[in-house]
């Protein structure tokens, strides 16, 4: 299904750069001098609490806002790293439907919920040019099977779903042109405990199969120990501590960073 | 008596003007909907104003106009626009497709093909063919512009889904020129071949929503839909009962309460053309030509 | 022969910013080196800094000074001042680690978590599956056990389970943070074996052992932590 002649996750190059993003919102400073580089094959989860500035630098990685300093390049599939603000809006808008994902907190804003589901996986595919509805059925159900939805519901609008199966359908349609960067946004929030257990073994088996890199913003330290490599921790618009998950849960250095992990309670 | 006179075909030279140019906008872009000020009619929104607005644009005083609503000159809504043309602009009108110069519809192509130096203005209500899709304005407009298109096959997906085929009848979105989707307003799918590489220039005026659009002669309309699940007109399958003719689009007619039924032309032109020319249907085989008419 | 894992006066201290900024050092003046196909094992009391040593190796703990040299692939890196990035390769392709505790994730099953290394480095399930079951069977797992998510497991059976897991892929450097400790016998036995399998395959190891017969049947040195404290 999907191209064995993927970049391995050694590659070299990096797909995503943030340089010096900052961000305000009048005299707020919502975002501060943000840098870091993304590989592909690579989680990075971006934890914080309320008001950290996470939400919004999600929004100015994914180009849905400019900054007001910085900037974020991306790594085409020519192999060319462009600056997204150099991007024109048709690029952009193409990029967003076919080498990215964006999976939202609340799915019913990833999803048309009063369209099928087979219909909402399929509707990136139609937009590049898929042509064949026995094919694109095809494809969509094949999807819903891997994100565990069962494939009878490929008809029935998410409307009719569940929290936790809205997710994976969002899921699924974000992953149906294979894309090589998909951004989270609190992907667990809202969801019961053993729902989101499920959803995040599954995205942590389909992150590795596909090779895909990830930005996943989550004040849940639990979400970013499973699913990342690296995290960041944000406070105040400014990252504060940045390394290997396991290095930063375990070994944390900055006061806040230690607050955070000093509070999760014990399973 | 100081009886109201009209300026020529009732808008005034500067509102023509402006439509006059919105209309060539339109035609350079085929299928592109171009704002324009639409004027308030002496008709209400729902009732023909856009397609008034932009046959009184281009009317002269030599042209031949005909009226049709759903395929027929005399119901109410074609004599009232006839009539209005005739009042304010002193055309001559017609009934026959083939001597009109301007034919103004609603909702139906003529069965008879048009030929070069013809106009067809159609009526619009709705000329976004995305809106009930996408509801926002912002939205759709982006959506042309980009050329971004997958909604309207999602569309189509959800018929074929729900229903084993696609089941949009009427307004059955096409692509002009290969560049924009577009709503050819109305009209029974049957007739969406008819408008592809047309000898007449084809005008679509939407005034409540304040739209143009055009096709120009000659330019390719492909109605959209899947390999697997090809674009087909749909027509019921019965000849018409009052001049035999299997290949038009035919309207059905309830007689009775028991049932009974019958199908007749929807065209009502090109019914009595045939007619005249000694063709019957199984309602009034043997009878002579003057005594058809229903 | 250069040595596997080179290690010279590495230095970690805690600050503990939510206890008023208490400083904790924690070891100081660490060196010692490890060569391929030997085990090193460090002794020491509880609490001296023995699994620090180890997470510091492993890149889990950040060190505070010296150098972490280790061979990967080839060439000598730092881990103490590595990038994240070159840690992770270093973690894939050339130290394993088994911890003391097995963190898996709720739904996997065992088999899978034991697979993981090898599918992780492009392996085929089929293939991968068969080694792990084969390591499982080793460490007396029986199959029946093999489809559930080792969180059911009792103690010992899940410290098979992360043995299994560091054992199966075919990493230079093996890293061991109590092995044996929640073992029986026979299990102890199997991991013994275990061990000197990798050893005569060349695979350089740290371990932290403290049962004292294992330690006397794999440690092929002892490096006393004790002379490393910071306090």
């Amino acid at each position: 299904m999907f191209d064995a002649a993927r970049p391995r996750r050694d590659d070299d190059q990096p797909l995503l750069v943030a340089d010096g993003l900052s961000k305000s919102f009048g005299r707020l400073q919502a975002c501060r001098d943000v840098s870091f580089s993304l590989y592909p094959g690579e989680v990075l989860a971006i934890v914080g609490e309320s008001g950290s500035g996470k939400s919004t630098l999600l929004q100015l990685l994914s180009a849905q806002m400019a900054p007001n300093a910085g900037s974020v390049s991306y790594r085409m599939r020519d192999g060319v790293l462009r600056d997204l603000a150099a991007l024109g809006e048709a690029e952009r808008r193409f990029l967003f439907r076919t080498d990215w994902g964006f999976v939202h907190q609340d799915a019913a804003m990833g999803l048309r919920m009063g369209v099928s589901a087979g219909a909402n996986v399929g509707e990136r595919l139609m937009a590049v040019g898929h042509n064949h509805y026995g094919k694109i059925r095809q494809t969509a159900a094949s999807w819903l099977e891997r994100v565990e939805i069962s494939v009878d519901r490929i008809d029935d609008a998410p409307k009719t779903y569940s929290g936790g199966m809205r997710q994976r359908l969002q899921i699924a349609r974000n992953l149906v042109t294979e894309p090589r960067l998909v951004f989270m946004d609190e992907p667990t929030g809202g969801l019961d405990v053993s729902v989101q257990a499920r959803l995040l073994d599954m995205m942590r088996t389909l992150v590795s199969e596909l090779g895909l890199a990830a930005i996943v913003v989550t004040h849940d330290l639990a979400v970013a120990r499973l699913l990342s490599h690296r995290v960041m921790v944000m406070q105040g618009g400014r990252v504060i501590e940045t390394g290997l998950t396991d290095q930063v849960l375990d070994d944390p250095h900055q006061p806040y960073t230690q607050l955070l992990v000093s509070s999760i309670l014990p399973a | 008596m100081n009886a109201p006179t009209y300026n020529f075909a009732y808008l005034d030279e500067q509102t023509k003007r402006m439509i006059r140019r919105a209309i060539l906008k339109a035609i350079a872009i085929p299928g592109y909907q171009v704002p324009f000020a639409s004027r308030e009619m002496p008709m209400p929104y729902g009732w023909g104003t856009g397609g008034v607005q932009v046959t009184a644009a281009i009317l002269g005083p030599d042209d031949r106009l005909k009226v049709i609503d759903q395929g027929s000159d005399d119901t109410t809504n074609a004599i009232s626009i006839r009539k209005f043309f005739e009042k304010t602009a002193g055309v001559a009108t017609t009934t026959s497709t083939n001597d009109a110069t301007v034919i103004q519809t609603r909702h139906r192509i003529p069965e008879a093909p048009l030929h070069g130096g013809q106009v067809l203005v159609y009526q619009v209500p709705i000329p976004e063919p995305l809106r009930f899709l996408e509801p926002r304005e912002t939205e759709t407009r982006r959506m042309h512009a980009l050329e971004e298109y997958g909604l309207m096959h999602v569309k189509l997906y959800e018929d074929i889904a729900r229903f084993g085929h696609i089941a949009t009848a009427y307004a059955y979105p096409v692509k002009v020129n290969a560049r924009y989707v577009m709503d050819p307003s109305p009209t029974p799918k049957f007739d969406n071949p008819k408008m592809d590489n047309s000898p007449a220039l084809q005008l679509f005026g939407a005034g409540r929503e304040k739209r143009i659009y055009a096709i120009p002669p000659y330019t390719s309309v492909v109605s959209l839909d899947f390999e697997d699940h090809p674009f087909t007109r749909y027509k019921n399958d019965a000849c018409c009962a009052l001049c035999g003719a299997g290949d038009s689009y035919l309207d059905e007619i309830v007689t009775d309460d028991k049932g009974g039924r019958m199908f007749v032309c929807s065209d009502t032109d090109f019914c009595e053309t045939r007619q005249a020319q000694g063709h019957r249907g199984s309602e009034n085989a043997g009878l002579p030509a003057e005594a058809s008419h229903v | 022969m250069i040595p596997m894992i080179d290690i010279r006066n590495a230095e970690k201290t805690f600050v503990m910013h939510l206890q008023d900024g208490i400083r904790l050092p924690v070891v100081r003046g660490v060196s010692f080196h490890v060569s391929a196909g030997e085990c090193v094992v460090l002794s020491g009391p509880s609490g001296a800094g023995k699994s620090s040593i180890l997470k510091m190796v492993f890149g889990n703990y950040r060190c505070d000074g010296g150098v972490i040299g280790v061979q990967h692939q080839g060439a000598s890196i730092d881990i103490a001042t590595a990038e994240p990035r070159q840690i992770l390769g270093v973690r894939r392709h050339t130290i394993g680690y088994v911890s003391q505790f097995l963190r898996a994730v709720p739904r996997v099953a065992a088999i899978d978590v034991v697979a993981e290394p090898l599918l992780a480095n492009g392996v085929e399930r089929s293939e991968a599956q068969a080694k792990a079951g084969a390591l499982l069977r080793r460490l007396n797992i029986p199959e029946r056990l093999w489809k559930l998510p080792p969180s059911t497991f009792s103690g010992g059976e899940q410290q098979r389970v992360n043995i299994a897991r560091g054992f199966i892929s075919d990493l230079p450097i093996l890293l061991l943070d109590e092995p044996t400790a929640s073992l029986d016998a026979a299990n102890r036995a199997v991991v013994v074996e275990l061990v000197d399998e990798k050893k005569r395959a060349g695979v350089a190891m740290v371990a932290i052992v403290h049962d004292d017969d294992v330690r006397q049947l794999i440690a092929d040195r002892l490096v006393d932590v004790t002379s490393f404290a910071a306090a």
